[in-house]
């Protein structure tokens, strides 16, 4: 393998890890207030709104059935307007967020609306605030499953990154497909998805070291 | 509200109006909408007063309303019509922040405890503390004082995960009395706790009763729970308390079918099955009457058969019977046969000892 591909890879795999990880954070801070105010809206919750509940799950569900690729292309115009311009790994950032936020939202959801309603009833009944029960109960509860959450969200980032190219966001994938596929160098695939594959395992690993970390419900030796 | 929050210290004794029940329910009903769109009833024009200081044990089957009943206290549920009066503040009307901050003085533990599994022991102690505002120093000794009051101050830095049942509840109760309540709300405390570790909670919330003052309504299907903790008792049955008043009285002398239900299984009350088998309700020859006697209070350890033998010359032929303490009073009883001639003549006997008599039937 020569300097001159490993320089390439280098470069991708950057490439990735900072689209990645601004769209997961971007991704989490709009998912997270949104994941809980899916948990809490329903008729008869916290935050009863049952109709604006219904608006966003229809807007969440909407946002998840429309295929990445065409969703990279279909926001073109958006994400000039965000980002100044609509080609490159910055911009390619926007798709890669707005495809992640529903994503983390249901799995937020889901982790909140795993936390025992007892917890809920004993909270209200020691006199705590709707604010205060999403705070110092349901979050801290759902801890563990959020992680597991992100941490799946994450991986699937990477694998959307891959589709990037082609809008000239570059990364992993991308050079994968240039340089493995249509220039016909196995050897790049083949490093490109050893490098992708190790990053997964990488973040999986540290994903479930520290959801088990958090998780009180279960002893530990 | 209209009165500053007290300490647990506020003995009923230091009241200046005493007298005045601390819990209030007034002509309460609740419907909940149903699920073919049936309203169910919950609770029919139920009143109900606990006593400051006192201990109330309300039992009744399940989907009795007893649940219901409870949680209107703290306002966890709202009556459909009727007035919910708990230290002189209507907890129906009280807008939310209100609400809230009367829930400070009403503490309520758990069936299935309701810790959370993110929190130590003292840390979920504090949870209602932090709730409050309280500043973390003062959160600190509080925690160390309600852990002592439980026994559980070598638990304190232990995950619920990592307790049993019975400490599980110990850490409820503490973070009940965090805010320093008036009442205490005991939803089926101890009805998924073996009967060792049941006692000791109950002995926990008496001995608590006793040295805070602090008033207890407990809900619970258990007469045992009742007699060995409560003062008084409600027994609710269809929505409507249907028989209410101190323990001795009402397990002694119960007046209603319910109630006797619940006693069937307590010692002393049930037949032996080999009497219960044969027990007809008309005399035919040669049968003999059973008769149960109720010995109360100064008359349980009283001679009375021997008596009933020299003086009257009457046999009886014991079936079945057992003394035992109720709310710390003897009663005992007695389940025996009596000839059928000699059945008026022994009740008149029994009857001028002030003994209760109840003639459950004949047996061949």
């Amino acid at each position: 393998m020569s300097p001159e591909m490993i320089r390439l890879i280098a470069a991708s795999t950057g490439e990735t890890l900072y689209m990645v990880a601004v769209a997961a954070l971007i991704a989490t801070a709009f998912g997270l207030p949104l994941g809980i105010f899916l948990a809490t809206s329903g008729k008869g919750e916290l935050f009863a709104a049952p109709w604006v509940n219904r608006v966003l799950g229809v807007v969440v569900n909407a946002t998840r059935s429309t295929p990445f690729i065409i969703l990279v292309v279909a926001i073109i115009p958006f994400t000039r307007l965000i980002a100044g311009t609509s080609i490159g790994t910055s911009a390619a950032i926007v798709p890669l967020t707005i495809a992640a936020t529903p994503f983390i939202a249901r799995l937020i959801e889901g982790a909140i609306r795993e936390v025992d309603q007892g917890l809920v009833e004993a909270a209200r009944a020691f006199g705590a605030s709707p604010l205060q029960i999403v705070l110092k109960v349901l979050v801290p509860e759902a801890l563990p499953g959020i992680v597991l959450g992100l941490t799946l969200a994450i991986v699937s980032l990477l694998g959307f990154s891959a589709m990037v190219g082609a809008v000239g966001g570059g990364g992993l994938g991308d050079l994968g497909i240039r340089y493995g596929y249509q220039r016909f160098m196995p050897e790049m695939m083949l490093a490109v998805v050893v490098v992708l594959i190790v990053l997964v395992q990488a973040v999986q690993t540290i994903g479930d070291r520290l959801a088990r970390h958090l998780n009180k419900r279960i002893r530990h030796a | 509200m209209n009165a500053p929050l007290g300490y647990i210290g506020d003995r009923p004794s230091q009241r200046l109006i005493p007298a005045e029940p601390i819990v209030r329910l007034e002509r309460i009903s609740k419907t909940f909408p149903g699920r073919d769109g049936q309203p169910v009833t919950a609770l029919r024009e139920t009143d109900l007063s606990v006593q400051q200081g006192s201990i109330l044990g309300v039992i009744g089957r399940s989907g009795a309303g007893k649940s219901t009943l409870i949680r209107l206290v703290n306002g966890l549920e709202k009556p459909t019509t009727g007035k919910v009066i708990v230290d002189g503040a209507d907890i129906a009307a009280l807008p939310e922040a209100a609400l809230r901050h009367a829930r400070r003085s009403i503490g309520m533990i758990f069936q299935h405890f309701n810790l959370l599994s993110s929190r130590t022991a003292a840390q979920n102690v504090a949870l209602p503390l932090e709730v409050a505002g309280y500043d973390k120093a003062e959160i600190r000794t509080r925690v160390e004082e309600l852990l002592a009051l439980v026994g559980l101050t070598d638990k304190r830095n232990r995950y619920p995960s990592e307790l049993s049942g019975g400490q599980k509840q110990r850490v409820g109760i503490a973070r009940a009395l965090a805010t320093k309540p008036k009442v205490l709300l005991s939803d089926e405390a101890t009805s998924a706790l073996d009967p060792e570790t049941t006692r000791s909670i109950l002995d926990l919330l008496g001995r608590i009763n006793a040295e805070l003052g602090l008033t207890i309504l407990l809900i619970t299907h258990e007469m045992a729970v009742i007699r060995s903790i409560a003062r008084e008792v409600a027994v609710i049955e269809g929505g409507r308390i249907v028989e209410q008043g101190d323990v001795f009285e009402v397990f002694t002398r119960p007046q209603h079918e319910v109630t006797r239900s619940f006693l069937a299984d307590e010692a002393g009350r049930a037949l032996p099955p080999y009497v219960a088998g044969r027990l007809r309700s008309e005399a035919s020859p040669g049968s003999q009457a059973v008769v149960r006697i109720g010995f109360r209070g100064p008359h349980a350890t009283d001679p009375v058969l021997s008596r009933l033998a020299r003086d009257l010359n009457i046999e009886t032929n014991i079936l079945s019977g057992s003394v035992d303490e109720i709310a710390g009073r003897p009663f005992g009883t007695l389940v025996v046969g009596v000839p059928e001639a000699a059945l008026a003549t022994t009740l008149d006997f029994l009857k001028q000892y002030g003994l209760d008599t109840e003639v459950l039937g004949h047996v061949a």
